[in-house]
């Protein structure tokens, strides 16, 4: 490789290697990761582990429930569990795990497994 | 007469030249035994992974701190009986389907584990002890034990702080994305298990357990709470 052709390529090569690290995750893929465990595969509050549990996690297949939250009460839950908004404590926080940008595609995929918006 | 200096030495390390590749074969068999026949599922070398979708990928845990993390009896047991730990496999993602009742566990889906001879067992469980990375996220000795009764451990973990949405506290009783907590105190050690709680993305930066936020007055409760389930001998 000649010596221009290999300065020129250094700094693309560097900005692909960090586009790739801060690279988020989709809504859809944390989706599947972290929420599929308790609200099902389609998002109908049946996952594989609500068998014993005492409050049925929330179908956010569900239009007319979903539509009672606004996007920061669910931003809130995500982040901070499901105590935070009065709700069970059976709904982790996630703060530990996802940032607010990943938190944010979240709510977004919320947004269109329940087809609705608040209000 | 006096041996020469020289004789003993020369005595000395004729004596290692036989010893020592004994000491160096052992710990090399059960490194050359993980590299055939673990590799393929467990990472030996790290990190963790940094993407959901190498978490997906994942096929076995990750061994690569295991000297820090499992009880060395328990190890060279487990890997000649090896039952099921997971009850949804590693990444439960994989393993369900959808079913008349909501998600069910794929059963058909799930493999049983490498089985090894007593010697081989030995062997790789030595080789897993030895590998101590990320020693600085164990404080050795932390954990003092205390009592604690059942059905007070079984509040904390259930109704106080919700672990058991994902952990079986009893065969059949709890989630299932996540490990069995009644056989959890005879696995792993418990100043791993306290670390672990505390934070366990730092063990595992993407892993689906949440961090809880615990006390840390309660972290030592929470062991004390698995030794209480483990005396009662489900497995
Ligand atoms: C085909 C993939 C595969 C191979 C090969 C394999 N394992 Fe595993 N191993 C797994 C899976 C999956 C689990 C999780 C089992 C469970 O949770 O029930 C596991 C669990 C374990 C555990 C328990 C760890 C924990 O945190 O629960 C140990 C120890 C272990 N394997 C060691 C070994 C050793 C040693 C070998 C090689 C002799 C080996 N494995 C080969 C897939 C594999
Ligand atoms: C949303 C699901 C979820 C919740 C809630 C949860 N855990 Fe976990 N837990 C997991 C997963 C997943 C793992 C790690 C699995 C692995 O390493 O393969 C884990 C691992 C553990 C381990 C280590 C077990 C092992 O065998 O490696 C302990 C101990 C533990 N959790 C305790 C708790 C406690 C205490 C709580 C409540 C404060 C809790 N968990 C809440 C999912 C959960």
């Amino acid at each position: 490789m000649s010596r221009v052709l290999r300065w020129a390529l250094f700094p693309l090569l560097v900005t692909l290697h960090c586009g790739q690290a801060l690279a988020a995750e989709t809504g859809k893929d944390l989706y599947k990761t972290y929420c599929w465990q308790c609200h099902g595969m389609t998002g109908n509050g049946n996952g594989i582990n609500v068998r014993d549990m005492s409050v049925q996690p929330r179908n956010h297949s569900d239009a007319k429930e979903m539509s009672a939250r606004s996007d920061e009460d669910l931003f809130k839950a995500i982040k901070h569990g499901g105590q935070s908004i009065n709700k069970s404590v059976l709904m982790p926080p996630w703060d530990g795990v996802l940032s607010d940008d990943e938190i944010h595609a979240l709510v977004r995929y919320l947004r269109e497994l329940c087809q609705c918006r608040h209000g | 007469m006096k041996r020469p200096v020289v004789s003993v030495m020369r005595r000395i390390s004729m004596l290692s030249l036989i010893l020592l590749p004994l000491g160096f074969a052992n710990a090399g068999q059960g490194d050359d035994l993980l590299n055939a026949r673990c590799a393929g599922c467990h990472d030996l070398k790290g990190p963790a992974p940094t993407t959901v979708q190498a978490i997906w990928e994942r096929k076995g845990p990750d061994l690569f701190y295991a000297g820090n993390k499992y009880r060395r009896e328990w190890l060279a047991r487990w890997l000649q009986a090896p039952v099921r730990i997971r009850p949804a496999g590693m990444f439960y993602g994989n393993h369900i389907k959808p079913g008349p009742d909501g998600d069910e566990i794929d059963q058909g889906s799930l493999a049983p584990h490498v089985k090894l001879s007593g010697s081989d067992a030995e062997l790789a469980a030595s080789a897993l002890m030895d590998k101590k990375a990320k020693s600085d996220l164990i404080k050795p000795g932390e954990y003092h034990s205390g009592t604690i009764s059942k059905s007070m451990g079984e509040l904390m973990f259930d109704k106080f702080r919700g672990c058991l949405a994902c952990h079986e506290i009893e065969p059949g009783y709890g989630g299932s994305s996540g490990p069995e907590v009644y056989t959890v105190a005879k696995r792993l050690q418990s100043d791993f298990l306290i670390s672990y709680m505390r934070n366990p993305q730092a063990w595992d930066p993407k892993i689906f357990m949440p961090n809880k936020h615990l006390k840390e007055q309660d972290l030592p409760k929470f062991v004390d709470y698995f030794k209480v389930l483990s005396e009662e001998d489900f497995k």
